[in-house]
């Protein structure tokens, strides 16, 4: 049985304005795109915050979030030694088994996260990362050894290409394409990808409460009706999903 | 130590699990022994499927959280095919919670529920998230009488009606609910409430009001269980934003036969375990012998 059990903070690094890597140690299990939830706190607030694993090695886990509201805000004045909540691994992550010849890792801003332990897992591929940002990037370097190429873009032209990722994302060249990031930037990549029948998988960012499927505040709307973001998902085949944005 | 009576059914303990916030149970069962509840509220019914609603669905507060989930669900069918005989499978009561739109869907569920071996019905004319029905059958007590009259001639289950907080007169809809035929009273449901997106400059729901529930709702929701439990002759179930066994004790000294927790599951999946398990220490160390000791002693 799977529950909450309380770890050790070992590491909680800014590594870019308002974005922090979080480190715990333990072992634990989980596989790209697959989340934890957590939590640093009493009973307020009362939601845990879904975060997906960045990173994952022997004795350690770690996870990259923005600093967006109540939650973050207090995961970022968590030091070394200090006590932290996890409850997962949760919801299906990406299926890598299946794939084949040249793939693109599509991220947009915070989306990069589960990528880097993507790019880690998928081995004998060809495989490029695209990561778009508003200004400042982050943590692209560290994917160098595990891709074979890196491009990027800021909305702002401080670095990479001005713009968006999909002005320079072409997936025609691709046999499978991931992608995480705003809702607006995957219902983009998806539209590119089902133009040139490229598969596309994508992990979906909702709000959520329980985590495990039961409260249906994470519906992520589909070709089949409802699904749930944390227990269907959050990795989808693009095709099935019907956007928001 | 911990049993309870409710219309004759036996729960081993007064803690059940709210509607809405624990699914079937199915979800639970994988992080700790759900058949330690007294007993679970199924996720809220209607007659036919429904998806709910569009848009964000929850949002957090101060000490609460809003939803707006809109009542999705398999529908009656559904949840006697696929989801009930997993309910049965534990040594829980079932309740089966029944919400809907129109006194037909309501009595069309209910004619369904009868034939199968669901232990009691909530009914839910208490729902804020719902376009039609829902809380419209809970504000005004004609109304309520109304839905639970019909309902009662035909329900052949022990039957709770889950009120609004929203009623206009808390106190006279659960005597109207009574002499219509409730034989429980289970009380709050959320408070309509809403929240804005002040950079978008627009409610952050897109029906705009939502339910609130937690524990910025205890103190409101223990003084109504207070003053209808003083009111009517029938069991009541306390909910709303029992988070601790300190609550839920709160709420069966102000007279709760037992209670539901509900937002709390969101804290600790297992929260209910503390719950029962720091009700019966309590109990131990105040040589309390019985809940019904304490039932409504203030």
């Amino acid at each position: 049985m799977i529950s909450y059990h309380k770890y050790s903070v070992c590491e909680n690094e800014i590594v870019s304005k308002g974005i922090y890597k979080l480190s715990v140690k333990g072992s634990f299990e989980g596989k790209p795109g697959q989340f934890y939830m957590l939590r640093a706190w009493g009973t307020e607030p009362i939601l845990s915050r879904p975060i997906s694993i960045h990173d994952k090695i022997k004795d350690k886990i770690s996870f990259l979030y923005e600093v967006k509201g109540r939650g973050t805000v207090q995961f970022s004045s968590l030091d070394t030694g200090d006590e932290i909540e996890l409850l997962g691994p949760l919801g299906n992550g990406f299926d890598l088994s299946g794939l084949k010849g040249k793939v693109a890792l599509v991220a947009g801003g915070i989306g990069v996260a589960p990528m880097f332990y993507t790019a880690k897992e998928l081995k004998g591929v060809s495989l490029d990362l695209y990561a778009g940002f508003r200004d400042d990037t982050y943590i692209i370097e560290d994917f160098r050894k595990y891709v074979d190429s890196i491009k990027f873009s800021t909305d702002t032209g401080k670095s990479g290409h001005k713009g968006f990722i999909t002005d320079i994302f072409d997936p025609s060249v691709y046999s499978s394409v991931l992608c995480c990031g705003p809702e607006i930037m995957m219902k983009k990549v998806v539209e590119m990808c089902n133009a040139g029948d490229v598969p596309v998988y994508i992990s979906m960012e909702k709000h959520m409460a329980c985590g495990i499927g039961a409260c249906l505040v994470c519906a992520c709307k589909t070709r089949e009706g409802n699904k749930r973001a944390c227990k269907d998902g959050p990795v989808f085949n693009g095709k099935d999903v019907l956007f928001d944005a | 130590m911990l049993n309870v009576n409710i219309c004759g059914i036996e729960f081993k303990n007064p803690l059940i699990a709210a509607s809405g916030t624990f699914g079937f149970g199915r979800e639970y069962k994988e992080l700790f022994d759900i058949s330690r509840l007294g007993g679970i509220s199924s996720k809220g019914l209607t007659l036919n499927k429904k998806e709910g609603n569009n848009g964000l669905r929850i949002y957090e507060t101060s000490s609460g959280i809003l939803n707006s989930v809109g009542l999705q669900n398999p529908g009656v069918d559904g949840f006697i095919k696929d989801e009930l005989p997993f309910m049965k499978s534990l040594d829980t009561v079932v309740i089966a919670n029944l919400g809907g739109g129109t006194i037909e869907e309501y009595i069309k569920g209910i004619e369904k529920l009868n034939d199968t071996d669901v232990d009691m019905v909530e009914l839910n004319i208490s729902c804020p998230n719902v376009k039609s029905g829902g809380m419209a059958f809970g504000i005004k007590c004609a109304d309520a009488f109304d839905i639970v009259s019909k309902v009662r001639d035909i329900c052949k289950k022990p039957l709770m009606v889950k009120l609004s907080p929203n009623a206009e007169d808390i106190v006279k809809m659960a005597i109207t609910c009574v002499e219509a035929g409730a034989d429980v009273l289970s009380l709050v449901n959320t408070f309509k409430a809403m929240a804005i997106d002040i950079k978008r400059r627009k409610p952050v729901f897109d029906n705009i009001t939502a339910g609130l529930s937690g524990p910025s709702i205890k103190p409101i929701a223990l003084r109504m269980v207070y003053e209808v439990a003083g009111a009517v002759d029938v069991p009541v179930v306390g909910v709303g934003g029992i988070i601790s066994s300190q609550d839920a004790l709160e709420f069966i000294m102000a007279g709760a036969a037992a209670v539901q927790v509900g937002s709390g599951n969101f804290i600790k999946p297992d929260i209910c375990i503390d719950i029962i398990d720091g009700i019966e220490k309590f109990m131990i160390g105040e040589n309390i012998k019985s809940l019904g000791e304490i039932r409504g002693i203030i």
